[in-house]
C-alpha cells in the first residue's frame, strides 16, 4: 500500500528504544535516574540535570491537547493524507510535549479545544514503524 | 566583568539598502542578491567595498564566499545562522568586533532567492524534524507558529480579529512604501475571508515569499562622523536562544529569548520598554509582533494586539509599528530580519518621505529565528542621549 506520509528518517540511535516500543504498541519515554525527569525528545543527557545515567519508562498514554492546527492543505511532498486534517501538540501526562495528529475528531475549530483530555492511538504504518497519534479521550 | 554599556553608543549605522529591486525576481541568484545589497549600502555609507574589512552573514553563502565574491580579504568574519534575526543579533557581534578594533567596517548582508529558488542549495531536514515532525504533516514555519497562536488563544481569548487587524495596520504603512509588494487596500474582513491555510492562519495572516537582499554598514563613532550620512548609533544590542523544537517551548505564549534579548538591550541603552517612539518587530505572521510585545514587556502578557488598533501602531498614530509595510506585506524572502534594521535606520534619518514618522528618536528593533526559538534587539538612536 502507498503511504500517505513521510517515514520518521533517520531513526537515530537514541531514539530507537522509542521506536522500537511502539512497534509493540508501548509509548515508552525516556527518565533521569538522577533527578526523576521525564523528557522527550530522547538524548543522552538529562535536560534538566544533566546527568547521563537514564531509563526508559512506559507512557500512561493520557494527555493533553496543548495546542492545534487544522491543515488545509500539504506543506511537504510526500503528505498526500486529504485534508483537512488535525497537526496537535499533546501533553503528555508525563509532562513532555510531543508533535502529533488528533485523529478521530471533527476537524472543526468548534469541536477541538486546548487542554482538551486525549490519549494516544497506535497506528501501524510499516512493519518497522508505528506512529502515535491522539483521539480524544472517552 | 566588563559592562556592557561601555559599548553603547561606540558603533553606529551608516549604511543601509535593499538590492536593486525586491519581490519576484527569477533572473538573480541569491549571491547577487547580495552583492547588490552591500554595493548599495557601501555607496550609502559614502564608503567603498575596499574599506569593508568585516563580513557578516546568515543562511546559505558563508562570509567566506561574500569575500570573495566581493574581492576582498576580511579580517573578521561571523556567520551565525540562528534563523532570520541573524542579522539584528550579528549588529551586536559587529559592535562587539567594531568596539575592540577587529575590524573598521563592518557589513552585516542578506540575500536570498526565496520565491524564485535560483542559486539555492536544496534544505535537509534534521534528524529531529524528520523523526518526530514530517511524520505528522508538519513542514514549514505555518505548521509550527500556528501553535503558539491557538495557545494565546485560548490562554488570553485573543480572537482572529484581533490578529487580522495587525495584517491591516501593516498594510496602510505598505501602501506609503514604493518597494513593498502588497499595496492595495485591506480590511479586517478581507483578513478572515481570504483563502484558509492552515487554522488559525488565513493566507494575509502569512508573510509574503519573496526575493531580496539588504545589507547594513557599520562602523565606530569615531570613523562614523566622516561618512555620507547622520550616523544612527547602536545603544543597545541583545541576544538568546530558548529552543528549536517547538515542543521545548517553555511557554508558547511567551519568548523567554525575547525576554532576554529585550532585556539586556535596555539595559545597555539604559532605556525602558516604553520609551520607544518607532518599533520594527519580525512579522512572519500576524500573531508574531503582538506576542513579542509582550515579551519583550512592552505590553502587558494578552495586550499585545491592542497596539495595533487604528490610531496606535497605524500611519499618524501614536506609537508607529512596522513601517516599511513588513514582512506581511513589503517584502519577506525567508529570513527577514535584515530588514526591519533598514526601516528603522531610515526612519531616524528622516528619509521616509509619505511614510516617515514625526520625530523618531528612539527606535526598538526585535526578531525572531525559528518559531521565537531565538531573538535579537537592538535600540537604535539617532542622538546618543547622553
Amino acid at each position: 500500500m502507498e503511504l500517505d506520509r513521510p517515514l520518521p528518517s533517520p531513526i537515530t540511535p537514541e531514539a530507537k528504544p522509542f521506536w522500537d516500543g511502539l512497534r509493540e504498541g508501548k509509548l515508552l519515554l525516556p527518565k533521569c535516574k538522577a533527578c526523576s525527569h521525564v523528557f522527550f525528545y530522547p538524548r543522552v543527557l538529562c535536560p534538566r540535570c544533566h546527568a547521563r545515567d537514564l531509563t526508559w519508562i512506559q507512557a500512561s498514554g493520557k494527555g493533553k491537547l496543548h495546542a492545534f492546527e487544522i491543515a488545509y492543505q500539504a506543506f511537504t511532498k510526500a503528505w498526500t493524507v486529504k485534508p483537512p486534517y488535525v497537526l496537535a501538540m499533546v501533553e503528555l501526562a508525563e509532562g513532555p510535549r510531543l508533535m502529533t495528529n488528533l485523529v478521530n475528531v471533527e476537524p472543526d475549530p468548534k469541536a477541538i479545544k486546548c487542554d482538551m483530555p486525549v490519549q494516544v492511538v497506535f497506528s501501524k504504518l510499516t512493519e518497522e514503524v508505528t506512529l502515535p497519534l491522539f483521539e480524544p479521550a472517552r | 566583568m566588563a559592562d556592557p554599556h561601555a559599548l553603547s553608543n561606540s558603533v553606529c549605522i551608516v549604511g543601509v539598502d535593499e538590492s536593486d529591486e525586491i519581490g519576484s525576481l527569477p533572473g538573480k541568484s541569491q549571491l547577487t542578491l547580495h552583492l547588490e545589497a552591500i554595493a548599495n549600502a557601501v555607496q550609502d555609507a559614502g564608503l567603498k567595498i575596499s574599506d569593508v574589512d568585516g563580513v557578516f552573514t546568515a543562511g546559505q553563502h558563508s562570509p567566506a564566499l561574500l569575500g570573495e565574491a566581493l574581492g576582498i580579504t576580511p579580517r573578521y568574519v561571523d556567520g551565525t545562522t540562528v534563523g532570520g534575526c541573524s542579522f539584528i543579533i550579528e549588529v551586536g557581534h559587529a559592535v562587539a568586533a567594531l568596539h575592540h578594533g577587529l575590524c573598521n567596517v563592518a557589513v552585516i548582508s542578506h540575500g536570498e532567492s526565496g520565491r524564485s529558488g535560483v542559486g539555492v542549495s536544496p534544505r535537509r531536514d534534521t534528524s529531529l524534524t524528520g523523526q518526530f515532525e514530517a511524520p505528522f504533516g508538519f513542514g514549514g514555519a505555518p505548521t509550527l507558529f500556528g501553535m503558539i497562536t491557538t495557545r494565546h488563544m485560548h490562554v488570553y481569548g485573543t480572537t482572529l480579529e484581533q490578529w487580522a487587524q495587525v495584517a491591516v495596520s501593516t498594510r496602510k504603512w505598505a501602501m506609503l512604501n514604493p518597494k513593498a509588494l502588497r499595496r492595495e487596500a485591506i480590511t479586517v474582513a478581507d483578513v478572515l475571508n481570504s483563502r484558509p491555510v492552515v487554522y488559525p492562519f488565513n493566507v494575509l495572516n502569512i508573510c509574503l515569499v519573496t526575493d531580496a537582499g539588504g545589507a547594513v554598514v557599520l562602523t565606530r563613532a569615531d570613523l562614523a562622523k566622516d561618512c555620507a550620512k547622520k550616523p544612527v548609533y547602536v545603544r543597545g544590542v541583545g541576544e538568546s536562544t530558548e529552543h528549536v523544537m517547538l515542543t521545548q517551548m517553555k511557554d508558547l505564549t511567551f519568548s523567554e529569548a525575547t525576554r532576554l534579548a529585550g532585556e539586556k538591550a535596555f539595559r545597555m541603552a539604559g532605556v525602558t520598554p516604553k520609551d520607544f517612539d518607532h518599533i520594527m518587530l519580525y512579522d512572519a505572521f500576524t500573531s508574531g509582533p503582538p506576542i513579542m510585545l509582550e515579551s519583550l514587556g512592552v505590553a502587558k502578557r494578552g495586550e499585545g494586539v491592542h497596539f495595533f488598533e487604528e490610531g496606535r501602531s497605524t500611519p499618524g498614530g501614536t506609537l508607529p509599528i512596522n513601517t516599511n509595510g513588513g514582512g506581511l506585506s513589503y517584502t519577506h524572502s525567508g529570513m527577514y530580519g535584515i530588514f526591519p534594521i533598514i526601516e528603522a535606520a531610515r526612519q531616524l534619518r528622516g528619509e521616509c518621505g509619505p511614510r516617515q514618522a514625526p520625530n523618531v528618536k528612539l527606535s526598538l528593533v526585535n526578531g525572531m529565528g525559528g518559531m521565537l526559538s531565538a531573538a535579537g534587539t537592538l535600540v537604535l538612536s539617532n542622538e546618543t542621549g547622553t
